[in-house]
């Protein structure tokens, strides 16, 4: 039983410190214990759970980008280039960022599974979306993270011709990890019951994120192109058509997921 | 209990076929251009029509699973899935072939559809490996029916992703029917009837099966068999 007891302590602090700086709200929410808790509020407890575990165990970020970095390197030799541009530079990047995420989402639910989290959420009186959308925000913070390291060092290893379009390529990746947010958490929270949940994970999600690859990819790789001598063919944003893909993406399934998501949590 | 539907369907399929097949071999006319091979037209988009018709309609059951709780629907969207996904099988083997008699290659990436049709599949080839990794019955068909729901809403939006990769690549010969002369017209949308007939009698032929099969493990255990 102290798994869960974990879990509900860190969500309601001031239920065990009721003498605390709280003491105007923990004494109100104390007395009437079966109102369900404020959406908002449940968010942002279980996403500083997150970061707090992420931060003290560092699990999941410095794994993927190791593993991003160690990705770029093995390109390298693979291709046996020095730089890479145009729609090369684009599927390096983001085969790379899609694999390195696929880490991340794999991970993304299993010490919940394990560690009664689960059963502690469904224990506490609050609504079971919010930790749909609270995973989905962690793992979103990951893969910025992520990008923080993958893309400088992507720039440096394999040095792309990355000079104007990066505000460009700012806006794509923003778009992409909404999508592969939305998506990860959904497909981690099926994965993670599973026997073989390492396998299907990925399995589930590549053909997922195809449509998010392309437009992504096809997105960046104007802005990763190489200049002819003098002409400035390089573009500084991307075609308005592939940021509109990404956002339907975005916007269908991250709809999808919190219709469905309540139906993963119930037992 | 379904003994009418299953013998009025199977021989309403077997009448649509003996329709279907000499209207597609006697009465379609000989393509110019790519000759008698273009016939695997009245036998390649019918089956992917009626294939993704399918995966949709599996997705529509789990909606209606999660909403009744009602295990019939699981069955149903299950064997929804399960036929298309058979049907898919025939779907990239005639596709391939039609591929390699007009252009020369088995495979081609810049027809969208087919390349659309590919990533469906192999989303959906992920939907046995998922449902029996998981031990709980009543979890395994709740999983189920939400991976039927994202994976139905994915096969359009797919669809338009690739489709806007390469739509400015590649014309397209037989896209849709409109353009048909009348006699080819006619005979694609028999054979369409056809195989959404033939895929109907055979979900219905596996629904029975798996109905029965239910029903004797569970009369088994009344009686004490293991």
């Amino acid at each position: 039983m102290s798994p869960s007891h974990q879990i509900v302590d860190e969500g309601e602090p001031h239920v065990i410190l009721p003498g605390a700086a709280h003491v105007p709200t923990g004494t109100a929410s104390a007395s009437s214990a079966l109102v369900p808790v404020k959406t908002s509020r449940t968010i942002a407890a279980i996403l500083r759970k997150e970061l707090l575990v992420e931060l003290r165990t560092l699990e999941s970020v410095p794994g993927m980008s190791l593993f991003a970095v160690s990705t770029f390197v093995v390109f390298h030799f693979a291709l046996n280039r020095t730089t890479v541009s145009g729609d090369l530079a684009a599927g390096v990047l983001w085969v790379t960022l899609l694999f390195a995420a696929m880490l991340g989402v794999n991970r993304l639910f299993v010490a919940d599974a394990e560690q009664g989290g689960f059963d502690g959420l469904l224990l506490a009186p609050v609504d079971r979306t919010a930790l749909l959308i609270a995973k989905a925000l962690t793992l979103g913070a990951y893969l910025v993270m992520l990008e923080l390291v993958a893309v400088p060092a992507f720039a440096l290893l394999l040095s792309p011709p990355l000079g104007t379009g990066l505000g460009g390529l700012v806006a794509v990746l923003a778009l992409a990890d909404i999508g592969l947010a939305a998506i990860g958490t959904l497909i981690a929270a099926l994965a993670v019951q599973t026997r073989a949940r390492d396998l299907l994970g990925p399995l589930l999600a590549l053909p997922l994120l195809v449509p998010v690859v392309i437009g992504a990819a096809r997105a960046s790789s104007p802005l990763l192109a190489a200049t002819a001598a003098g002409a400035s063919a390089h573009a500084a944003w991307p075609a308005t058509r592939w940021l509109l893909l990404l956002g339907l993406y975005d916007l269908v399934f991250g709809l999808i997921a919190y219709a469905v998501f309540d139906f993963l949590l119930e037992d | 209990m379904p003994r009418p539907t299953l013998r009025t369907l199977s021989v309403l399929t077997v009448l649509a076929f003996c329709v279907y097949l000499p209207l597609v071999f006697f009465y379609a006319p000989i393509e110019a251009e790519e000759g008698f091979v273009q016939k695997i037209f009245y036998l390649h988009v019918p089956l992917a029509i009626v294939t993704l018709c399918g995966f949709v309609l599996g997705g529509l059951f789990a909606i209606a699973h999660l909403r009744t709780r009602d295990s019939v629907w699981d069955l149903r969207s299950y064997v929804a899935i399960h036929m298309s996904l058979i049907f898919g099988v025939g779907v990239l083997i005639t596709g391939s072939i039609w591929a390699h008699a007009s252009w020369g290659h088995w495979w081609v990436w810049s027809e969208p559809t087919l390349v659309s049709f590919l990533i469906v599949m192999l989303l959906y080839a992920t939907y046995q490996p998922l449902r029996f990794a998981i031990e709980d019955p009543e979890r395994q068909a709740r999983y189920a029916s939400v991976f039927a729901i994202v994976a139905g809403a994915f096969v359009p939006m797919n669809f338009l992703a690739v489709r806007l990769s390469s739509s400015y690549l590649h014309p397209r010969v037989l896209g849709s029917t409109s353009n048909l002369p009348a006699p080819m017209g006619y005979t694609f949308l028999v054979s369409l009837l056809a195989m959404a007939l033939l895929f109907a009698t055979l979900c219905m032929y596996e629904l029975a099966a798996k109905r029965t099969r239910i029903l004797l493990k569970s009369r088994s255990r009344i009686l004490g068999y293991q």
